[in-house]
């Protein structure tokens, strides 16, 4: 991933910082520029609550070549407590132990790295709460 | 709107065909598909193709198979909504017709999956790369997390799942363009490696190489060259987010029930006047949602509807007559015409072992990534 395209999804990465509708109320993230739902074009800013609760997951065998060294991992998608849904690994634990409905909080991770010898890239990753 | 028709079709065998290239591909294809219409020109093409960009490096697609084609000067696109590109390369293809624009029309789909690339990675590009991807998501992952949330809420068992791949590849050990033309059992799908849980390697389609082509005409040609009339009824797309995590449900594919919706609005038809269809399995767990998105089985009983036979050749609804994706293989841009391929076959009566009698009115429905693109056509043979 070239470092601009880095640089500019920090805010989300490391800051968890969605757009909250103006117009509707409905939370996006990652923000968008025009509501999906009520139409409104006008965001301010909320960042995400760390806590939630695990709605499906599964345990990645085979992976993309840059998370080839850590098969098997989870990953999830997990309902915030203000219903914002996010995609992200859950580490720390057993795999094969994870259940639908656990409770995880998110935390500050490296993620991969960018290409061979490139920067480390960072980000959220859940663990069981 | 003028009525189109196919007059013709043409694909190559499905699989790890080291002998021909990319390009090799398409045209032995459309070369067929020629040949099988009885035309001596076209008036435009419509080549779908994943991300040729990505697993040989190829782009500026059109213009390069209308040359290898010999069909060059003629207007050529290339059309992309990831594995449905195929499908959507038909819907092109009739828009032109039905416009007026164009009598002649090729369309089809092409991938070349098996050159070397990071197969992983170049499908995943399907997916949502910043929020999905970045985390490590591939596309057996996406189709687990529905699975699992499908079996969660509906009570949808792994012997369901598993059974989708024992009739797939029961239908296509009698394909003789199917990559993987042989039997499994139930147990050898759930005891085979995991690649996403629940999903094993039994439960995905293959990596494959392959090319489809389809010849649409305008009626009068379709007459004139005295070719039987298979029109097209229903031809619709539609969108959903591309990232799963932005849908409100997670096992809904609701691009799947729109576009089916509005294709058989257009027909005039319903759900059970469908003789047979062709459906996007790229996983098990697909063709279980798809069941019920179409209006075939009843919200979260798509893998009950399997497990009784309603889906097998012998059902009430045949489903994959060609194996699917499951087991014909799924090069990713022809899957949606070679869906296509097999329902007009299925309609004229050339689908050897596996024809499906009398039939008279199929459906293919081709789906882009996890479900955030899907193309539903509706064939019917006017003839009888």
């Amino acid at each position: 991933m070239p470092s601009p395209r880095y640089r500019r999804e920090m805010p989300q990465r490391y800051r968890l910082e969605a757009g909250k509708c103006k117009g509707c109320g409905k939370i996006f993230f990652p923000p968008r520029l025009i509501c999906n739902k009520c139409g409104s074009q006008n965001f301010e800013q909320v960042i995400l609550p760390e806590k939630g609760k695990i709605i499906t997951f599964t345990i990645i065998r085979v992976a993309p070549a840059q998370f080839e060294a850590e098969v098997p991992y989870a990953i999830a998608i997990v309902e915030l407590e203000n219903g914002v849904r996010i995609t992200t690994q859950v580490v720390d634990c057993d795999p094969e132990k994870l259940e639908i409905g656990n409770s995880v909080k998110l935390i500050f991770r490296k993620i991969q790295k960018e290409g061979k010898t490139g920067i480390i890239l960072y980000g959220y990753k859940a663990v069981l709460a | 709107m003028r009525d189109v028709y196919i007059i013709g079709c043409g694909m190559t065998k499905f699989g790890e065909i080291w002998e021909s290239s990319f390009r090799d591909l398409f045209v032995e294809a459309g070369l067929k598909a020629i040949k099988d219409a009885g035309v001596d020109h076209l008036d435009s093409m419509y080549v779908g193709t994943m991300t040729s960009g990505l697993f040989v490096g190829q782009e500026h697609v059109g213009a390069l198979m209308a040359d290898y084609l010999g069909m060059a000067p003629i207007p050529a696109v290339r059309v992309e909504s990831a594995c449905c590109s195929g499908g959507l390369a038909v819907r092109m293809g009739f828009l032109d017709i039905a416009s007026g624009n164009s009598d002649i029309v090729l369309a089809g789909g092409v991938e070349k999956m098996n050159d070397g690339a990071d197969v992983t990675f170049a499908l995943s590009t399907a997916a949502d790369q910043e929020y999905e991807c970045y985390h490590g998501v591939t596309f057996p992952g996406l189709y687990a997390m529905i699975a699992r949330a499908h079996m969660h809420r509906y009570g949808t068992t792994r012997d369901q799942l598993a059974q989708v791949a024992v009739k797939n590849h029961f239908n296509g050990s009698m394909n003789p363009n199917a990559q993987f033309p042989r039997k499994v059992t139930l147990d050898q799908v759930k005891n085979a490696v995991l690649v996403a849980d629940p999903l094993t390697v039994l439960d995905s389609s293959p990596v494959s190489d392959g090319g489809a082509c389809i010849i649409l005409a305008s009626e009068e040609v379709a007459k004139r060259l005295q070719k039987p009339m298979i029109k097209i009824v229903g031809s619709r797309v539609a969108t959903d987010s591309l990232a799963l995590d932005q849908r409100d449900d997670i096992t809904a594919l609701n691009a799947v029930k729109v576009s089916a919706e509005l294709a058989f609005k257009m027909a005039g038809l319903k759900p059970s006047d469908i003789d047979l269809a062709e459906v996007h399995d790229c996983f098990t767990i697909a063709e279980i949602c798809i069941l019920e998105e179409l209006g075939f089985a009843e919200r979260g009983k798509g893998g009950l509807f399997t497990e009784q036979g309603h889906t097998a050749l012998t059902g009430k609804i045949p489903i994959n007559t060609s194996g699917g994706l499951k087991s014909k293989g799924h090069p990713v841009g022809a899957t949606g015409a070679a869906q296509v391929v097999e329902i007009y076959e299925q309609l004229t009566g050339k689908s050897g072992e596996r024809q499906i009698k009398n039939a008279k009115i199929g459906l293919a429905q081709n789906m882009g990534g996890s479900g955030a693109s899907s193309v539903v056509h509706i064939l019917k043979n006017l003839n009888n």
